[in-house]
């Protein structure tokens, strides 16, 4: 079933914030303003937009360090996030998580994690919880296709099976791991077959097409949900920017990465959805405009707000105590 | 008074704390069905069945962040290593998920999880299976680190650290886990986490070692009173955070210091306590502090070099006879 014009629509709006925030993001990282490694989401909005529709609020989120993108889908607020990025008291984490480690439990957004792959063993054990506690909940744990080779995320697959965990596991499969194309060092290219082993069922879909993502990610969901086991989506995705500000992706050509811009842009494409089904331009400029607001208040927000307290450094080292 | 072995103890205090709280459950190698490696969980898995007591597959890395993961999620783990050598498998989700979540989210993500196992050497198994870990785990902020002596310290802390709401690594010891001991007849009998305790009292040197060292620190004690030579033995049982305030009220009152560990020297729990007497406790030293610890070298197999590699109790009265009466 298609979405309606109206999920549709806010949709867009989702997709063209995180775009627009990752845009303003980069500009202020290189202003000085925001510190450290920061990795944008520009290209894969879709991703994270589609699967968001497809959960309940019981359901947990969990991610690696690219990580915006996926806060802003989680409705974590965007003066939250951007205030972390940019090291202020009001940010999610206090300013002491950054870019890379940011969490709100409030969203079921459980971060942000800066170590490769770590992300899909702890979202197992969010299933693990979901099942144990019998909430109904489901765990959404991404990964990137760089973490699709390490270790720990195959330990976790063969428990997730073996026990019947609630999990959705997702490979944003942006091409490159860094600076490594899948080719060089994926010894197959389909990742989606990565969960066979342990009889975990995948499939690729289209990461840049938000009505594919909706559609595999529904199906996923509710086998996940309805005790089946884990499964697998493998989203064929990209990125338009470098792998973190600092890289400036000379590994890949410029042609590439403009195709994919020009022929597969995902708010691209939901934009022509939106024309199709008879949402004129100004409706669609108005979204834009609201969205631009939101980033520019954001902003304000953030540079208003000062620097953590120095008595922060001692805080939240245990529960309960402090240093 | 009730006499129960190291292997009682902890099962008690997991089977009490299983009981007072739904949301805790064993999980580990070789845990549920076949009863434990060590026997330690024997009977758990009767009694509270598949969700609660769980075998997993050898799978450290992976067991150890599902934990942290379920700790995130709301439950209170135990996560049972068969040993701690396995846990360097596992260490990252320790150091990186475990420790550091609560302040890298602003206080948000507090991770209540036990790992716990047997640490250190057991009996001629090799390097690989041998090694202590106090002072890995106690250089993280963000873990407590608790070593049980007796059963009484094993009962009471084990059962204190499946309450705390932070992540605490619980080191065992293999050969303690058959050895008896009175333990207290108290209803719910929690030992609170940080608090060291004089387990012998003297007014000549102070000797302060945690585990089966304490056992050996006993011993020397033992035999250097026939000498007149009247040891304290303080039975640290937390790691971290260090209750430097019971060390240095005993070096006030005996002005020498040793520490016993199983450990290797370099940087080892032995280094951190003496800095911490020479900071705070300069004025009160009338020696040096020594340091008791295992040979700076990999444990060897053999009989004859294991126990040449690992402290013994004529070392602890070596070191304290060179600390009174000079080399």
């Amino acid at each position: 079933m298609e979405p309606s014009k109206e999920a549709l629509k806010s949709y867009f709006e989702m997709m063209v914030l995180i775009r627009k925030f990752e845009e303003r993001c980069a500009q202020i990282y290189g202003m000085g303003k925001i510190g450290g490694f920061c990795h944008l989401y520009i290209g894969q909005e879709a991703v994270v937009v589609g699967m968001q529709s497809v959960i309940e609020p019981i359901d947990s989120v969990i991610t690696s360090y690219r990580d915006h993108g996926h806060m802003l889908a989680c409705g974590m607020d965007s003066g939250g996030v951007l205030a972390e990025l940019m090291g202020r008291s009001t940010g999610y984490s206090k300013g002491k998580g950054g870019s890379m480690h940011m969490f709100s439990r409030e969203k079921k957004f459980y971060g942000g994690h800066g170590i490769v792959g770590a992300q899909v063993s702890l979202g197992t054990g969010l299933a693990f919880a979901h099942k144990y506690t019998q909430d109904g909940g489901v765990c959404l744990a991404y990964m990137g296709d760089g973490a699709a080779h390490q270790g720990q995320v195959y330990e976790s697959f063969n428990m997730a099976a073996l026990w019947k965990l609630p999990v959705v596991y997702i490979i944003e499969n942006n091409e490159y791991s860094m600076g490594t194309s899948v080719a060089r060092c994926s010894a197959t290219a389909n990742l989606s077959t990565r969960g066979e082993s342990y009889g975990i069922p995948g499939e690729q879909v289209d990461g840049m097409d938000i009505l594919a993502i909706i559609a595999a990610g529904k199906r996923a969901v509710e086998r996940a949900r309805a005790g089946e086991g884990p499964i697998l989506l493998e989203m064929k995705t990209y990125r338009y920017r470098g792998h973190s500000m600092s890289d400036p992706a000379k590994y890949r050509s410029k042609e590439e990465v403009d195709d994919v811009k020009n022929t597969k842009d995902p708010i691209e494409k939901v934009r022509a959805l939106l024309l199709k089904q008879g949402v004129s331009e100004k409706d669609l400029e108005e979204i834009e405009d609201k969205v631009k607001a939101e980033v520019l208040k954001a902003v304000e927000f953030s540079e208003n707000s000062p620097e953590p307290d120095e008595a922060e450094l001692w805080t939240d080292i245990l529960v309960g105590e402090s240093a | 008074m009730r006499t129960i072995t190291v292997r009682e103890a902890l099962r008690e205090a997991m089977r009490e704390e299983m009981i007072r709280d739904k949301n805790v459950f064993l999980m580990g190698e070789e845990v549920a069905q076949y009863q434990g490696a060590y026997k330690i969980s024997q009977g758990l898995w009767e009694e509270f069945g598949d969700k609660r007591v769980i075998d997993t597959p050898i799978t450290e890395h992976g067991f150890a962040g599902l934990g942290v993961g379920a700790g995130f999620g709301g439950l209170r783990p135990i996560v049972e290593f068969m040993t701690f050598n396995f846990s360097m498998q596992a260490i990252d989700q320790i150091i990186n998920s475990a420790a550091k979540t609560l302040y890298m989210s602003g206080g948000q993500m507090g991770c209540p999880i036990v790992f716990r196992g047997p640490n250190g050497a057991a009996s001629r198994v090799g390097a690989q299976h041998s090694q202590c870990y106090a002072s890995w785990y106690a250089h993280v902020p963000g873990l407590k680190v608790v070593s049980p002596y007796n059963a009484n310290d094993a009962k009471g802390l084990l059962k204190a650290a499946i309450r705390d709401p932070n992540p605490v690594i619980f080191l065992e010891n293999e050969i303690m886990y058959g050895q008896s001991f009175e333990i207290s007849e108290e209803e719910d009998f929690v030992l609170p986490i940080g608090q060291a305790e004089v387990i012998q009292e003297g007014s000549d040197v102070t000797i302060v070692a945690f585990s089966i060292m304490v056992g050996k620190a006993l011993e020397a004690a033992k035999i250097l009173k026939e000498q007149n030579i009247h040891a304290e033995v303080i039975n640290l049982r937390t790691i971290r955070p260090l209750d430097t305030a019971t060390i240095l009220k005993s070096l006030a009152k005996t002005n020498r210091l040793i520490t016993v560990e199983e450990g290797w020297p370099f940087a080892g729990v032995g280094s951190e306590i003496a800095s911490v007497v020479m900071e705070h406790g300069f004025d009160d030293l009338d020696a040096p502090v020594l340091r008791v610890t295992a040979k700076d070298v990999p444990l060897p197999y053999a009989a004859n070099l294991e126990r040449l590699a690992l402290p013994q109790v004529d070392d602890i009265i070596n070191a304290v006879k060179t600390l009174i009466i000079g080399g």
